[in-house]
């Protein structure tokens, strides 16, 4: 073993408590930054997976008909003082097969379905409810929604004459599997469906509005014969999604929107909670560093006299520097260590602890090794670093006037 | 005497502190001594006579202000930091007053320790020398004893053993026995004598003990900051 470190290791040992009191604070922070991360990670995750559970990642559509306003010949000045928006019609997207194709082919991009949609209403006896008609190719559409997972009653199967719908726009027409509804389209077309299953989204407002069909019933009951208004998309990584849409956008011209631009707020909330995470760690890696520094600061004045001999038996400054170093390196990473330990303690304690309201865990019992690897690498260079300013105090240190006071 | 047998040589040292200031004191005035290979010598003299200071100049803790400082034939004023702490660590070998051991190692890991130092990594040769040095002053059976586990002079004997672990051409010992009761003392110079005699290292000793320091083949005896005789052994 290389001098430098034969000094600095028996440096830690012989330092008992100083060295035990170190450790056990750098190991504390450790812990409480991996436990943190994993923490606010797995609580993302979820109540990502859970919002994005009963909507796609990306979806494409018919880009809004903006008014085109008349200008007066001549351009002298004003042009118009109010611009009336125009009235959104029901419009299939042009050439949509070619698009579809387009965008499986992107990167990121795992899973695509087209979906016919539009507004209308069902009636059963005196009942009559707003409802959105969901027009699917059911085993694309399942790839996006598991709405096979989420049934309360019946099945999911949309063949002819036959509809899924919500739990809650069945309860407010008294129907259960096995019952007829009659449904008309806001294009004032109707037919009778039969309604094979009924599912619980966990969106009210979903469980109310959704009317599950086959593509073919949605085509002809919203006048769009071979149509399709949107084409849903899963990408491989959540935060992808917006590039993902941005590229569509660009490439098609049509509107593409992620789940993102959807659920700002959710977004925000994530942003933020992100920012706390950071925070907190950043103050816990300062105050492991000072705890490391100071301890460092006491040990150099404590061996003034063994730094000095050591000089004299011809030590240079610079080795004598690397004593320190590695001395906050070692205790940096030895925290590292048990503190990697102590968190997968945490995380698995916390995975028993911390449910969600359905009973499942709020975070798995494991964590990513990424983490262990970052905040290892953060705990060294906070030990290396924190020992700068102790170890160049002791190369400095001037041998005469270390040893004269014995 | 051809200035290649000579392991020590200071020609018109000076030595001042707060150089250019108003409190600016010259300890050493025109010092002119040397000390040949194998040499055991005593530098003697009173309190603040600037003992000390001369041989911190000696022991390259200290640069001088005006002269020249020969060790081995190598002139300090030429080297650079890292040329002086290499210098060192390969000619020197130190006695201090207040023995220095490293509290943390055991008594064999302080000698291995200015081996250690050159050589930057343990080996079996250098434990060796370790032991076979413990055994020549007396602590073969004390080997893995920490200092604080010793009495005083055992705490000497390990530095003495110490200081000659590089088997260095010169020692430097300053007030080797200061703090010993005059039996240890007798006994720890009695040593020193014996290494110069065995292994041909030259000694400059700084005590204050007439005793010892008449049991010395020569006495230099400085006098505010000015050697008053330096009798060489051959003159």
């Amino acid at each position: 073993m290389p001098f430098e470190w034969i000094l600095a290791l028996r440096f830690l040992r012989e330092g008992r408590m100083q060295t035990a009191l170190i450790m056990a604070g750098t190991t504390v922070g450790v812990a409480v930054i991996i436990f943190i991360s994993a923490l606010m990670n797995g609580l993302q995750a979820s109540l990502a997976s859970r919002t994005l559970s009963t909507q796609a990642h990306v979806t494409v559509r018919v880009p809004d008909d903006a008014p085109t306003p008349v200008l007066a010949r001549g351009d002298t000045g004003i042009i118009a003082a109010h611009i009336e928006p125009r009235v959104q019609r029901l419009r299939s997207i042009d050439q949509w097969e070619q698009v579809y194709r387009q965008v499986a082919l992107l990167p990121h991009v795992v899973d695509v379905s087209p979906l016919t949609t539009g507004s209308g209403f069902a009636f059963r006896g005196n009942a009559s409810k707003a409802i959105a008609i969901m027009g699917i190719l059911p085993e694309r559409y399942e790839r996006i929604v598991r709405i096979g997972d989420k049934l309360t009653a019946g099945q999911f199967r949309v063949g002819p004459g036959e509809a899924v719908i919500g739990c809650e726009l069945a309860n407010d027409l008294g129907a259960t599997v096995g019952d007829r509804i009659r449904i008309l389209s806001s294009e004032n077309r109707d037919d009778v469906f039969r309604i094979t299953g009924v599912f619980d989204l966990g969106v009210k407002d979903l469980n109310r509005r959704w009317v599950i069909m086959a593509q073919r019933n949605a085509q002809s009951l919203l006048d769009l014969s071979g149509g399709v208004t949107h084409i849903d998309l899963t990408v491989d990584d959540i935060f992808a999604a917006e590039s993902v849409a941005t590229r569509i956008a660009s490439l098609t011209g049509l509107t593409a929107e992620s789940w993102m631009a959807v659920n700002t707020q959710l977004l925000t909330a994530f942003k933020n909670q992100t920012m706390t995470t950071r925070t907190v760690r950043v103050f816990l890696i300062l105050i492991v560093a000072l705890g490391i520094a100071s301890v460092l600061v006491v040990s150099v004045v404590q061996k003034q006299r063994e730094i000095g001999i050591l000089r004299a038996m011809g030590t240079s400054p610079r080795r004598i520097m690397w004593v320190f170093l590695i001395q906050g390196g070692l205790v940096g990473a030895s925290g590292a260590l048990l503190g990697s330990g102590l968190a997968a303690l945490m995380v698995y304690g916390a995975s028993f602890a911390l449910r969600q309201s359905d009973g499942s865990p709020l975070i798995s019992g494991s964590i990513e090794p990424a983490y262990y690897l970052s905040a290892a690498a953060v705990a060294i260079l906070t030990g290396l670093l924190a020992a700068v300013a102790p170890a160049r105090r002791a190369a400095k240190m001037d041998p005469v006037e270390a040893i004269r006071y014995g | 005497m051809a200035e290649e047998d000579d392991i020590l040589r200071l020609e018109a040292v000076r030595k001042a502190y707060n150089v250019a200031t108003p409190i600016e004191t010259e300890v050493l005035h025109g010092i002119d001594m040397a000390l040949h290979r194998g040499e055991f010598a005593a530098l003697i003299g009173p309190s603040g006579s600037g003992k000390s200071t001369l041989l911190h100049l000696i022991g390259l803790l200290e640069r001088p202000t005006a002269g020249r400082i020969l060790i081995a034939g190598r002139e300090i004023d030429a080297l650079d930091e890292a040329g002086m702490t290499e210098l060192r660590g390969r000619t020197l070998g130190f006695v201090f007053q207040f023995h220095h051991l490293l509290p943390e190692f055991t008594a064999l890991e302080n000698v291995m320790m200015p081996t250690l130092i050159d050589q930057g990594r343990a080996t079996r040769a250098m434990r060796e020398r370790a032991r076979w040095l413990l055994g020549k002053v007396g602590l073969a059976d004390a080997l893995d004893k920490k200092p604080s586990a010793l009495s005083g002079g055992m705490q000497q004997r390990v530095a003495i053993a110490r200081s000659l672990a590089m088997n260095p051409p010169l020692v430097l010992a300053d007030e080797p026995t200061g703090n010993l009761d005059s039996h240890t003392a007798d006994d720890i110079f009695a040593l020193l004598r014996e290494f110069n005699r065995e292994e041909g290292s030259a000694f400059l000793i700084v005590t204050h003990d007439a005793r010892l320091a008449a049991g010395c083949d020569r006495r230099i005896e400085l006098m505010d900051g000015r050697i008053l005789a330096s009798p060489s052994a051959q003159a």
